[in-house]
């Protein structure tokens, strides 16, 4: 028999079972569906930080400000409040006595209220340098950037984020019109170009979301804004006082990133009492995504894997009840001139039958994980809106990538499951005595 | 004509040589063969008979090279089928014999057409003129107009007749049939039994199990057995 006719005959066979065989079939179908669905999100988040550790670079340090915990902060603290994180002379030390760093750029940021007559966002004030703006791949849409001279002359000056820029003005041409920043009035001279989210990676980068940021002068900030920031906190005020909020490094040889890190780690150190800043090496994170990513990937195959087993031992299950079932025409064809392997072969071409159609059925299914999850992002967004904004932005930005490895290893592995689930029934039909078997009601 | 043919001078297909089998039932021993010896030659239609437990369907099973005898020897075909293994034994089956047995142990799931073809699958190498084969041998034994039909929607007479055109298929040197008409009323059986005559006469050589006497007296030949021996041998007709 050729194994055409063979897989024919076992498809009919099957069919004799029609809800039995679909039941065995679904199994597979959901043990292929999980892997290629698993591994699609598993490549989309890992695909997300890694896009966001390479918009920070791979040559690039970056030192944040970190506020220290309560207790260590009562070292620093003062009538006044507490004082922490990097200060401008860390900035200068860094520049003058790092001689790797090809450029470095400092940062303050603060959450202030923007607002335009009658439309107000929950803003973020970021006080920058005009090499912010390269360093951090944000372009300009419209208008021009911060530039040197504002910086010289403490200019009321802002670009917008697109988003922001929506908000605050919805109809009218922002460009040349004054928003307002606290308490201050700053004039709108360009806007920046739309941009997603970027995720968080591991616990020393937070998610970044470029839509509320409005950009000014850092010269501006310290003039206008100061470095001291109150905080209502349930009842109490807080003063704190912040100098800079991060500082960008660049280095010219990503050779040299580690070295170069390790030199401004013990720099601070030495002005610093506390640990109140974070030195993040995006070369570093970036390694460490991929070793995450790959712990990740066995994790998701685990259990993957788990429920292609499942279904295998479904699989077998209904192997075994037909061999029983089935023992009297076992007998017949072993009478008629069949060997044991070919009756070995005629119920694994069934199990085959089986848990390849559950396989194809799963990668049809498999393509169907983007729509799916657009589907289920839509309907959560739509009807649970308090759920939506709870969830962290990894998750509401996630956008699955079907790797083809993993369509290709579900189907084999599938069709593998099949196989090995298979033998053993299929060894036991063969193996019966065609007398008895003959004999079998 | 065969059946003119005197018996000596028709060659032997099948020989039993001092043949054996014991079987352990519960602690003691049962000798269901004991030393039996028998030859059909080509043309034979012999009807096996004995009382329940004479050692008739273990005879019959060994004949069908479904067993192997504890001691002596079967030749079919030329060659010694006891020392065979079983994948040998496997092909020797679909190459010599054909089976037709009391329960018509037709595959449910397949049509007639294929029913009778299921030992063609079984050929290595394979018999040329398969799916021709099949239609002519429904028609020989009556059913071409059921080809496209399953087994449970023909009646027991026509599931006997499928069964003996697959025993048919693969032209075998011995048709065996294990009481052929034991599910079936007096005249089917009767219907049954003019067809293995018919092809009897036309050349075939069948070995049948039977009780019935009137079914046995349709043969040439009985063979009698009692307690694993061969009680008697008497020609019906030459």
């Amino acid at each position: 028999m050729s194994l055409l006719q063979q897989l024919r005959l076992g498809f009919r066979s099957l069919m004799l079972h029609k809800l039995r065989s679909a039941l065995a079939v679904l199994g597979i179908l959901i043990g292929v569906t999980a892997v290629i669905w698993l591994v699609a999100m598993g490549e989309g988040v890992s695909y997300q930080a890694q896009q966001r550790i390479k918009d920070l670079g791979a040559t690039s340090i970056i030192i944040r400000s970190i506020k220290p915990s309560e207790e260590s902060s009562r070292d620093v603290g003062s009538r006044f409040g507490i004082s922490y994180g990097l200060l401008r002379d860390d900035y200068d030390r860094i520049v003058t006595n790092v001689p790797t760093i090809s450029r470095a750029v400092p940062m303050r940021e603060i959450s202030r209220e923007v607002r335009h007559r009658e439309y107000a966002i929950d803003g973020q004030a970021i006080g920058c340098t005009p090499d912010y703006f390269g360093m951090n791949r944000l372009t300009i849409a419209r208008g021009r950037a911060i530039s040197e001279v504002d910086m010289k002359s403490y200019a009321n000056v802002v670009v917008l984020a697109w988003e922001a820029a929506r908000k605050l003005f919805p109809i009218e041409d922002p460009l040349g019109r004054a928003v307002q920043i606290g308490t201050e009035f700053y004039v709108v001279v360009g806007i920046a170009a739309e941009r997603t989210a970027a995720a968080a990676i591991g616990g020393s980068l937070d998610a970044r979301q470029y839509d509320r940021d409005v950009y000014i002068p850092l010269s501006t900030f310290r003039a206008r804004i100061g470095d001291r920031v109150f905080t209502l906190r349930a009842g109490s005020t807080q003063l704190e006082t912040v100098e800079l909020t991060q500082i960008t490094a660049v280095v010219e040889d990503m050779r040299e990133v580690d070295a170069t890190a390790d030199i401004i780690r013990s720099l601070l150190e030495r002005y610093h009492k506390t640990v109140d800043y974070a030195v993040v090496v995006p070369k570093e994170l970036l390694e460490q995504a991929e070793t995450m990513r790959a712990m990740f990937n066995v994790l998701l195959l685990l259990i993957a894997g788990i429920s292609l087993l499942v279904g295998g031992i479904g699989i077998m299950n209904i192997m075994l009840a037909t061999v029983t079932e089935r023992t009297r025409e076992i007998g017949i064809r072993r009478a008629l001139g069949a060997t044991k392997g070919e009756i070995v072969r005629q119920f694994l071409c069934e199990t085959v039958v089986l848990a390849g159609t559950g396989g194809l059925l799963g990668v049809a299914v498999g393509f169907l994980c983007g729509p799916t999850i657009n589907g289920v992002r839509w309907a959560v967004g739509a009807f649970l809106p308090e759920v939506w904004s709870a969830l962290p932005p990894n998750i509401r930005n996630l956008e699955p990538r079907l790797a083809p490895w993993s369509i290709i290893a579900a189907f084999a592995i599938s069709v593998g499951v099949g196989i090995i689930f298979g033998i053993y029934p299929a060894r036991r039909a063969a193996s019966m005595d065609p007398i008895e078997a003959l004999r079998h009601e | 004509m065969n059946e003119l043919r005197p018996a000596v001078d028709r060659e032997i297909v099948a020989s039993i040589v001092g043949v054996s089998k014991v079987y352990k039932l519960g602690g003691h021993t049962v000798r269901a063969l004991d030393n039996v010896s028998i030859d059909f030659r080509q043309g034979d239609f012999v009807a096996i008979m004995g009382s329940s437990g004479s050692g008739k369907s273990t005879l019959l099973n060994l004949l069908g090279c479904l067993d192997r005898p504890d001691s002596g020897q079967y030749i079919l075909a030329g060659r010694d089928v006891a020392a065979m293994d079983d994948e040998t034994l496997s092909r020797i089956r679909g190459r010599y014999l054909g089976f037709i047995f009391q329960s018509y142990n037709l595959i449910q799931q397949l049509s007639v057409v294929e029913n009778i073809e299921v030992p063609l699958s079984y050929q290595r190498p394979p018999l040329p003129g398969g799916r021709e084969r099949c239609l002519k041998l429904a028609e020989l034994v009556g059913l071409s107009g059921r080809l496209g039909h399953r087994p449970t929607e023909l009646s027991g007479g026509q599931q006997q007749r499928v069964a003996i055109a697959r025993a048919l298929v693969n032209n075998p040197h011995v048709i065996l049939a294990d009481e052929p008409t034991g599910n079936l009323d007096t005249a089917t059986s009767h219907e049954i039994m003019n067809l293995l005559d018919a092809l009897n006469r036309a050349g075939r050589t069948i070995v049948m199990v039977t009780h019935e006497n009137d079914i046995a007296e349709r043969a040439r030949k009985i063979v009698r057995l009692r307690d694993g021996r061969i009680d008697s041998v008497s020609e019906v007709r030459p």
